[in-house]
């Protein structure tokens, strides 16, 4: 007999088969999600950082034009 | 830049994938044969047309990237090969898990077509150690194509060979040997169409996270004053190519 030739399962047993073949396909997509969604909180902390990258910059530069507008002759 | 048209093509694959779904349990009828194992037909097969056809895709951008040396292609091929990866091992999942209910056995090493799948994955898992193997950028890019482009010739070869072998033990989708009745091709096609938009989207999303962590981290640099030159460390993932429209922005908009 070859493989070809095994009879079909009943479907109280096929249907354990199927459902762990979708289940697969929708872990390997909600694992993809999970770990998307861990590089988006990332990002998100990344974003602030520059943020507050940014204002420390503006801070710096106001504060050294004040300065150097004082420090000029009337 | 990658996120044009993401939430269009999600919306796409959400509404493929349900339509798939409802013709694979509702529509398609019941083979004579396997019964109602031979659903699993309708997530693996179209799984391993998907991979494979990305990794065709990412053999044909590598011959882009050499033509041109512009690392966006390098950073397509290298995404495309790695969501294909990730489709190949759904493939053999699914398809161990069909071998089982069906033959009886979770792997069957005298079946060419399994074998020939799991060598083509194989070569393929050593994509990422070469990426890593390479420090410096330009020549790990320039290699990978290398690498992308002898693979990817290697794919249809291999399907050609398989098709060529004598045994046909593992059932035939395309080709002359292929006789599905209308319902069951029509299911066929439209779960092929829902797992090429599936992968594209992965695809995209991907190409657009990397982009917007390049710019982020070429922001950064500018922000804290490092200068336009990316400090690279050791990694399998493509150069960054962002990194000059972002200084450019930077330089324009920033300014306080």
């Amino acid at each position: 007999m070859t493989l070809a030739d095994v009879p079909a399962l009943p479907l109280h047993t096929a249907g354990k088969y199927v459902a762990a073949a979708y289940i697969v396909l929708f872990v390997i997509v909600l694992i993809y999600v999970a770990i998307m969604a861990l590089r988006l909180s990332r990002m998100e902390r990344g974003l602030g950082e520059l943020l507050e990258l940014t204002e420390q910059a503006g801070a710096e530069h106001a504060s050294g034009h004040s300065e150097h507008k004082e420090s000029a002759p009337a | 830049m990658y996120g044009k048209g993401l939430r269009t093509l999600s919306i796409a694959t959400v509404v493929a994938f349900a339509t798939s779904l409802a013709l694979v349990f509702f529509y398609a009828p019941l083979e004579a044969d396997q019964g109602f194992l031979q659903k699993i037909f309708y997530v693996h097969v179209p799984l391993a047309i998907v991979s494979l056809c990305g990794f065709l895709l990412g053999g044909l951008l590598a011959i882009q990237h050499l033509r041109t040396r512009d690392p966006r292609w390098d950073m397509r091929s290298y995404v495309i090969i790695h969501t294909s990866l990730i489709f190949a091992i759904g493939t053999l999942i699914t398809g161990s898990i069909w071998a089982k209910g069906s033959w009886g056995h979770w792997w069957v090493w005298s079946e060419p077509t399994l074998v020939s799948f799991l060598i083509v994955f194989l070569l393929y898992a050593t994509y990422q150690p070469l990426r890593f193997a390479i420090e410096d950028p330009e020549r790990q890019a320039r290699y990978a194509s290398v690498f992308a482009i002898t693979s990817g010739a290697f794919v249809p070869m291999n399907f050609i060979a398989v098709r060529l072998s004598t045994a046909y033990v593992h059932p035939r989708v395309l080709g002359g040997t292929s006789n599905l009745p209308g319902p069951m091709a029509l299911t066929f096609v439209v779960s092929v169409a829902a797992m090429a938009l599936l992968f594209a989207t992965l695809c995209k999303y991907e190409l657009t996270a990397k982009h917007t962590r390049a710019q982020m981290r070429a922001l950064r640099r500018r922000l804290a004053g490092e200068g336009d030159s990316p400090r690279r460390t050791r990694s399998a993932v493509p150069s960054s190519h962002a990194h000059g429209t972002v200084t450019a922005r930077v330089a324009g908009g920033a300014r306080p």
